[in-house]
């Protein structure tokens, strides 16, 4: 597999936290790669590093050790303000609690990475309504978050992952505040609207129900990927993980 | 991102009402205690900044404000006139007589003596009769103020007579003489008069009075008269502030007023400091989601000081607009007449709110600034 298929990939990554006794290793040397077009699983214990592994890859933290390229780009060669400018324009989110603004309306908050970036309100709201209105939420642009269910924020937050076209996301646990019919509503959105060739899907679950959507399941704990895993069969090349496009390709 | 700042502040109706009026109240507490110190020390030389046709007053050296004098000769005002660049100058006599009415009731007054020929230094306002009657024999002209307190619930009219020293004068006008320091009827006569409703002394010239001529200022002519007669002698803003200075320094009102402005600027700043900051703080995980969308640190410090702005200018507009209704109303009563919402007191307030937004908007910023947004992953 070229280096070029990957939206991310990490050799030998390592993230601690404190100092002596308080030190906790969170990474403990993670090979791990994502690729374009795919939905790529982080599964695994609470606490096995999870969380900290998507945070690194976004940019949201800087690890101790190791190499990391995201879309292509070694994170090294980015100053603080490069990669915040980087993580504005090439990464969505989507987090587990939403984290929608409580006093903008549904389409306001889909449009914020729109206005970050410097877009005049209007266009951005109305860019913002016509991708609600694709995601089944036509009726619910002027609604504020609290008058949402779970399933319709959830939506929303995906919207606002996607809606200045990133060419990664990053989900954090989508479908743990989701009954059942939820999470699989919001997981097959997600597999239709943000799965595109020219875009990484990474998503952080411990939600055995959705694990059918994964193009590719890495799982971890204690800091480091176990195994990687292609349950739909794909015959596309390997997965991530420890396969034929190895990290070290993309490091050379 | 501005209407997101402006919209995340208003959003939280509660919150952000209490913001506005924490702000509101400490403008207004500030305002108005600041006024009403001030308006009150002005009193203190109310008589003085009444004189608006001289601007040089010349007394003893030992005098230190207007209510303590020690009489000149009247070979002074000679004296005063022969310095250069005087144009002219004339005696003015003040004492505290008592004013009987018919019925009995009495006040101790300021009685201001008039140079008999100029009637130089009476206050221009006058409600109704005119200063020229001040020429008939055994006249005063009284103050509002003063007219109700010795005739309660009667109405102003010019006619009645008083009794001064066994002298039975006839008011003749009803000034509006600004409220001196302690609520005392305020009255004017001629000088010759005037003496004799106290009750002759050796000596009664209490103040000259004088104009500088054309080319030379007051603050020439004051010193001019110092060096060539070595008496005292101030411009009215330099007399109006010896006598706010012997208050400040020798009465406790300082104090009792220091005390409450004080109060009311760490209870105000205090509080609306720390609504400020907590309501930040409350927001801290969507400025961490925002952080982690690629807003960037300058931009999330420009809605925060967007938010402080916003909050404190309507704050700290609504506190005045309170402030300014509160000095309308008693503006027209009779014992706090005069005392007026003052522009400098406006502006300090508008300073020291400023002063706690800033700072309430800096501790606020640090939290930001210091904020991971990887923390916005942990739920």
């Amino acid at each position: 597999m070229a280096a070029t298929d990957l939206a991310v990939s990490c050799h030998d990554v390592r993230k601690h936290f404190g100092e002596g006794e308080t030190r906790i290793e969170a990474l403990r040397g993670v090979d791990f790669s994502a690729r374009f077009g795919e939905l790529t699983f982080l599964v695994g214990p609470s606490g096995c590093g999870k969380t900290t592994l998507i945070s690194v890859i976004a940019g949201l933290l800087d690890r101790t050790a190791g190499e990391l390229a995201v879309l292509g780009t070694r994170m090294d060669d980015l100053s603080g303000t490069a990669r915040v400018l980087f993580r504005r324009q090439n990464v969505g989110f989507v987090f587990q609690q939403y984290n929608l603004l409580p006093a903008l309306t549904a389409a306001e908050n889909v449009a914020v990475p729109l206005l970050t970036a410097g877009m005049p309100r209007k266009e951005a709201v109305d860019r913002a309504k016509s991708l609600l209105s694709r995601l089944g939420l036509e009726s619910r642009t002027d609604a504020l978050p609290r008058a949402l269910s779970g399933g319709q924020q959830q939506r929303v937050a995906l919207a606002r992952a996607l809606v200045h076209e990133p060419r990664l996301v990053v989900c954090d646990e989508p479908t743990a505040a989701l009954d059942h019919a939820n999470g699989e509503a919001v997981m097959g959105l997600l597999a239709k609207s943000a799965v595109h060739p020219d875009r990484g899907v990474i998503v952080v679950t411990h939600d055995t129900r959705v694990f059918h959507y994964a193009h590719t399941i890495a799982r971890m704990d204690d800091g480091r990927i176990l195994e990687v895993t292609r349950p739909n069969g794909s015959s596309r090349t390997p997965g991530p993980g420890k396969t034929s496009s190895s990290p070290e390709e993309v490091f050379a | 991102m501005n209407f997101v700042a402006l919209r995340m502040l208003t959003g939280d109706r509660a919150k952000y009402f209490g913001l506005v009026f924490a702000i509101a109240f400490c403008t207004f507490l500030l305002e108005n205690q600041t006024s009403i110190f001030a308006n009150i020390l002005r009193r203190t030389a109310s008589q003085i900044l009444d004189v608006t046709d001289a601007e040089v007053w010349v007394m003893d050296p030992q005098t230190e404000y207007w209510e303590q004098t020690k009489a000149l000769k009247d070979t002074d005002l000679t004296r005063v006139r022969g310095v250069p660049g005087v144009q002219w100058a004339v005696r003015l006599f003040k004492g505290n007589p008592v004013a009987k009415t018919l019925k009995g009731k009495f006040a101790v007054s300021f009685l201001v003596g008039l140079d008999d020929a100029t009637l130089a230094g009476a206050p221009r306002k006058m409600l109704m009769g005119s200063w020229e009657r001040l020429r008939e024999p055994d006249s005063v002209v009284i103050d509002k103020a003063g007219y109700i307190l010795l005739f309660p619930n009667e109405p102003l009219e010019v006619g009645r007579t008083l009794e001064m020293n066994d002298h039975r004068v006839t008011i003749v006008g009803i000034s509006d003489a600004a409220a001196p320091f302690a609520s005392l009827p305020v009255m004017h006569a001629r000088y010759s008069e005037a003496v004799n409703f106290l009750g002759r002394e050796r000596t009664e010239l209490s103040f000259i009075i004088a104009r500088p001529a054309p080319g030379v200022s007051p603050e020439e002519l004051t010193a001019r008269i110092g060096a060539r007669t070595a008496l005292r002698a101030r411009t009215t803003q330099e007399f109006m502030w010896d006598c706010v200075r012997y208050y400040l320094k020798n009465t406790g009102i300082p104090v009792n007023f220091g005390i409450t402005i004080a109060v009311a600027l760490v209870v105000g700043a205090v509080v609306a400091g720390q609504t400020f900051y907590l309501f930040t703080v409350e927001n801290l995980k969507q400025f961490g989601a925002l952080k982690a969308m690629g807003v960037t640190n300058p931009r999330l410090v420009g809605m925060i000081l967007l938010q402080a702005a916003s909050v404190a200018a309507l704050g700290f507009t609504i506190g005045t607009g309170m402030a300014a209704t509160f000095f309308e109303i008693t503006l027209h009563k009779l014992a706090t007449r005069g005392i007026v919402l003052m522009w400098q007191c406006v502006a300090l307030t508008g300073a020291c709110i400023l002063f706690v937004v800033i700072v309430a908007s800096v501790l606020s910023i640090r939290r930001v600034l210091v904020l991971e947004p990887a923390e916005v992953f942990r739920g």
